[in-house]
């Protein structure tokens, strides 16, 4: 799946404010990146860790870390992005608790998005077949999935309330489209959600 | 650091000839005296040196506005014949030359990585060396005998400074980029923190912000077997004959520290130099020993022991945070250029934890960086071997500059 049809890449694009400074987490070949970079004049700085990702985002001209999220990222300072971003990465992570957490400590803003495990399209495959799905957004085999952390909007929202996260977009999506998240329904209707997160301000 | 020669290509025809569409060609050196009576170089140790002459090689053209040049850095074995067939090995006496390129033909040339129908590429000998800038085996003109112990202790940032001299020579204002690996790697870090107006970019391969106290310790013992060489006769060898296998010796030693366990597994294992059998003899008996011999011998006949002693010792003293208290973040606080830093997995000289060390330092200031550590078992040498990887890597980062 080309990275470039898809619906949070251009939708983060939008959302990113020009000028501003982005951590792409997790960066792949670097194309959202370079693309900010060139039409929204952002500072950039990636972290990748595939060596090959980490090659081809280079030849996509974007500074990128060799690095582990997994081990967090105290190379980091605090507040020292505009926007943390982790595109459709956080179901493969090891530790997706301390990358949010790194996430909000780094980013004004951070910007996250993850297939919806309760999608319709997902668990109602899983109930009919009695086997683990195949979608566009999960696109594995039970035995080579990289995604070892699967959740729901649920999931993601009780993480939010428990933590001192503040809400301050949603969005759901699949393929081409976004919309912004309806509640409920988005439950079992959306196939990806991408959030816009930030550390609520305590007192 | 290890001749390519003897480990990478075996065959005279994996060079790219002096005619092909991707080599510099023929190549001279040329000289330029950098330091006289009234403009003396001040060293680190405290002394103002002179005469300062400099040899150096340049390919490719200088733009009308001097916006392109690229200094590239050799390390602690190198000389400024970085790419290229040197027309005048055997005006200069430098047999050596003439079976082989300069240092870093792989990546120096048109359509490489560092692409000379693009960039001024320029490469200077450093201070100390014994490729034609002053050194230890040139004559005092106080004493009208070679300098040998006699020479200033030099450092990193003396040939840093000695660099900015021919960068003003040539009216440069400020580099596309300096790159070097290892030692010159380090000579690259040393010019994006002490002259952070002058470069555009900087790119670091294989290189740490100082040597691991393993690194000065194999130093120490190469110097000491230079040193204890009945011949060295504490430096004044010219009129008797070189420490020959004190050096030889020091280069055995150097030249285990730029392999890896791997590599040694893989190109000699436990063979056995003649046939599978055992000899039971003492002498040359495994291919690893002969192997390291040749490099040995080798060595001997293209370098000065002098030399050899002082540029390990500037590969010692070199410490970019020494005073900022240790504190890397604080001394990368100075770099305005872009940095490109590579390590190679299995570089235990230079480990990559080492060259990451660097990369954390300029994101603790949140300025960008590039690190990548890129998969290979050739050690330390990965830097001159691996050229396959590294060549898009520092192609892309070049253009973005």
């Amino acid at each position: 799946m080309s990275k470039n049809i898809r619906w949070d890449h251009s939708l983060i694009f939008e959302l990113v404010a020009p000028g501003s400074s982005v951590l792409d987490l997790g960066c792949g070949n670097g194309e959202l990146l370079a693309r900010l970079i060139n039409e929204k004049q952002v500072r950039g700085q990636a972290v990748e860790a595939d060596h090959n990702q980490v090659s081809a985002a280079f030849r996509n001209g974007v500074a990128v870390y060799q690095g582990d999220l997994d081990r967090g990222l105290p190379e980091f300072n605090s507040k020292s992005f505009d926007y943390v971003i982790l595109e459709k990465t956080l179901q493969v992570l090891r530790m997706p608790m301390l990358v949010l957490e790194e996430m909000l400590r780094i980013g004004r803003e951070c910007i996250v998005s993850f297939p919806n495990f309760n999608y319709n399209g997902v668990v109602g495959k899983l109930v009919q077949s009695g086997r683990m799905p195949v979608t566009a957004s999960l696109p594995y085999q039970w035995y080579d999935t990289p995604n070892i952390h699967l959740f729901t909007l649920h999931d993601f929202l009780d993480w939010i309330s428990d933590h001192q996260v503040e809400m301050v977009d949603g969005f759901a999506g699949g393929g081409l489209n976004y919309r912004p998240l309806v509640f409920p329904d988005d439950s079992t209707e959306a196939e990806e959600l991408l959030f816009l997160l930030k550390q609520k301000i305590k007192g | 650091m290890t001749d390519p020669l003897n480990v990478c290509l075996e065959k005279k025809s994996d060079y790219d000839t002096p005619g092909s569409l991707h080599s510099v060609g023929w190549t001279r050196p040329k000289k330029v005296v950098l330091a006289d009576s009234s403009n003396p170089m001040p060293l680190d140790c405290g002394v103002d040196f002179y005469p300062v002459t400099v040899e150096y090689e340049t390919y490719g053209t200088l733009s009308r506005l001097k916006d392109n040049a690229v200094f590239i850095i050799h390390a602690l074995s190198g000389d400024a014949h970085a790419a290229g067939w040197d027309a005048d090995w055997e005006k200069d006496n430098r047999p050596w030359r003439r079976d082989r390129p300069g240092w870093w033909d792989q990546m120096i040339g048109p359509g490489k990585a560092f692409d000379t129908s693009k960039y001024f590429i320029v490469c200077a000998n450093l201070l100390g060396s014994c490729y034609g800038t002053t050194g230890p085996w040139e004559h005092d003109p106080n004493t009208g005998k070679p300098y040998a112990l006699n020479f200033p202790v030099v450092t990193v940032e003396d040939w840093v400074r000695l660099q900015v001299r021919l960068q003003d020579y040539f009216g440069i204002e400020k580099l596309l980029a300096v790159a070097g690996g290892s030692l010159g790697g380090q000579q690259a870090l040393a010019w994006a923190i002490n002259y952070p107006e002058r470069i555009r970019s900087a790119i670091v391969l294989a290189a740490s912000a100082r040597l691991t106290a393993q690194g000065l310790a194999f130093n120490a013992v190469g110097r000491q077997a230079i040193m204890n060489d009945p011949f060295f006769r504490n430096g004044n060898y010219y009129d008797t004959g070189p420490p020959a296998n004190g050096l030889e010796l020091a280069r055995m030693l150097g030249h285990i520290t730029y392999l890896s366990n791997q590599s040694m597994e893989g190109k000699f294992g436990r063979r056995f130099q003649n046939g599978s059998q055992p000899c039971y003899r003492l002498n040359n008996e495994f291919s690893v020993e002969s192997y390291l011999e040749h490099q040995g011998r080798a060595f001997v006949k293209r370098f000065d022991a002098n030399s050899y002693l002082y540029l390990t010792r500037a590969m010692d003293y070199y410490d970019a945070a020494a005073s900022d208290g240790g504190d890397l973040a604080v001394t990368c606080a100075a770099i305005k250029a872009r940095l490109l830093l590579i390590a190679y997995s299995s570089d235990w000289l230079y480990p990559p934890r080492d060259t990451r060390a660097i990369a954390r330092a300029m994101l603790a200031n949140d300025k960008p960086v590039s690190y990548i550590e890129i998969p290979s078992d050739y050690g330390h040498d990965a830097f001159l071997l691996e050229a396959g990887h590294t060549m898009p890597l520092v192609e892309s980062f070049l253009k973005k500059v």
